[in-house]
């Protein structure tokens, strides 16, 4: 049986590991390859690892760090910010990713995506989409909740409808949806069910659920609720308000199938 | 310790830039392996063991091994049953061909590569138990049915008569699949040891036992080098027509 995974997300600037609130107001949180490695030892199921500074100057240190990491840990290591090639994407995975997400360059460039599947396969191509929530001029949701697509880490709008991005993302050769909430991301609050569940009942490739985990029972409903196969969460591993092992204890209470990690060798 | 079981087995990984080399050649190196780079005939020399790492697609791969004029040399170790291990594309390329773009792979094993069916949700993304047919040393101190990652779409079934020989594990994803193989010394594995933890390693460390009490048994002529090593598992290459 395919167990459900847990992600520690390692967002990176500067060769920092740092988390802010809805993409503002970071807070470093450490060194990304030892973040990394601690994770690993704690029972995570993968990692996730995206540049959010992204800056062409950055690409090398990028590509560094990467390969710094991916010689520390010996679990799946999933890498994106900033690639808009696949020539990029190709420098990613032989730096030792073994999946690449895109987001801003798939947006303005869809066949992006193909061009990475044909090349890479598709299960090395992850679509990660930064989600709002739209509201009507009182602020309140509108009858039925949709969402708008944003890119550059959270800064522009793109009139694309989330869960018909997603759809599209899909046929294109997306292996895999990393669907981030940025009304919840860094505020622990929950996840955005609603968006996870639309999207999730779209596509049939794993989804993983991104912004808002606070609670392990968030993660909970992150699966049974969101219909997500996968929980990514920052902010609350690194600052150690629940463990991994916390958090896989709620979902198999939950009777969730998770993966308990042997102790390392 | 034993001079043998110290040695560090000298591994040539295939590089043809379908995989994720640095993963694979250091989870190798960790399990206790020297890791050296394929990129030519040349470059495979005294290997003890050739490693075909990948992922994606049959057809670029098997064009990328052409290119590179390692084909046939592939082939003919595989022919002369030297240690070899595939690793999930490096195991699809093993069978006649894919279903996926109609590729002729190498034809080690009577079969085709199909796609998944029954899972929830395609591409198999994730942890999924490794549930055994028989003993194997590869497997020595690993639970049956422990978790190992995997990443693929497409997965190959061993056919003809002494099909079930070949079959070390499955896995099931809605309906189950091979997700391991061995015959001889060729071994196959859709999981990718390399990224499954500490079980990962154990495993990539237990092929590389079998790799270096093979050339212990070979050195000194009979018995193996290490009192109490388990029986080296190598059965005698099945005879069975795969060309």
């Amino acid at each position: 049986m395919l167990l459900r995974r847990v992600i520690p997300c390692l967002d990176v600037a500067g060769g920092r590991v740092v988390k802010g609130t809805r993409f503002i107001d970071l807070v470093d949180e450490g060194d990304p390859a030892e973040l990394a490695e601690r994770y690993a030892s704690e029972g995570a199921d993968e990692i996730v690892f995206l540049d959010i500074s992204a800056a062409p100057e950055g690409r090398s240190t990028l590509l560094e760090l990467v390969e710094r990491t991916a010689r520390r840990v010996f679990i799946p290591l999933t890498v994106g910010g900033g690639v808009r090639t696949d020539d990029e994407m190709a420098a990613v995975l032989r730096a030792g990713a073994d999946k690449v997400s895109l987001n801003t360059a798939a947006v303005l460039d869809p066949e992006l995506i193909a061009r990475c599947a044909a090349r890479f396969g598709r299960q090395a191509v992850v679509v990660a989409i930064d989600a709002r929530r739209v509201v009507d001029e009182r602020g309140a949701n509108l009858e039925s909740p949709n969402w708008e697509v944003l890119v550059r880490g959270g800064r522009d709008s793109t009139g694309l409808e989330a869960v018909e991005w997603a759809a599209r993302a899909v046929e294109l050769g997306a292996g895999e949806l990393l669907v981030t909430s940025i009304d919840r991301d860094g505020t622990q609050s929950g996840f955005d069910l609603a968006l996870l569940e639309a999207i999730s009942a779209r596509v049939t490739v794993p989804v993983i659920a991104s912004g808002g985990a606070g609670e392990p029972g968030d993660f909970v409903a992150a699966v049974v609720q969101g219909g997500a196969d996968a929980v990514l969460a920052a902010s609350i591993f690194h600052r150690r308000q629940h463990a991994i092992e916390d958090v896989k204890a709620a979902m198999a209470a939950a009777g969730i199938p998770v993966r308990i990690a042997p102790k390392a060798a | 310790m034993s001079p043998a079981r110290e040695k560090r087995p000298l591994v040539g990984i295939v590089d043809y830039g379908a995989g994720n080399i640095v993963s694979v050649s250091r989870g190798l190196e960790i399990a206790g392996a020297e890791a050296r780079l394929i990129r030519r005939p040349e470059d495979l020399g005294d290997v003890e063991l050739l490693v075909v790492p990948g992922v994606g697609a049959a057809a670029p791969a098997m064009a990328r091994l052409e290119a590179a004029g390692l084909v046939d040399p592939i082939r003919a170790w595989l022919e002369a049953d030297r240690w070899f291990l595939g690793i999930c594309l490096g195991l699809q390329l093993l069978f006649d061909g894919s279903d996926e773009d109609g590729a002729e792979t190498l034809g080690a094993i009577r079969g085709r590569t199909r796609i998944l069916s029954g899972g929830a949700r395609l591409p198999h993304i994730g942890w999924n138990q490794v549930e055994r047919h028989r003993d194997h040393s590869t497997f020595e101190e690993i639970p049956d049915g422990a978790d190992f990652y995997f990443v693929h779409s497409y997965a190959g079934r061993p056919e003809g008569p002494t099909a079930g020989e070949l079959v070390l594990a499955e896995t099931t994803d809605g309906s189950s699949f091979v997700s391991a193989v061995a015959r001889g010394r060729m071994l196959g594995v859709q999981f990718h040891p390399e990224r499954s933890g500490p079980y990962g390693l154990r495993f990539l460390g237990n092929v590389l036992d079998l790799v270096r009490r093979d050339a212990g048994i070979e050195a000194a002529g009979a018995s193996p080098v290490e009192a109490g090593a388990p029986a080296v598992e190598v059965a005698a290459p099945a005879v069975e027509s795969v060309v």
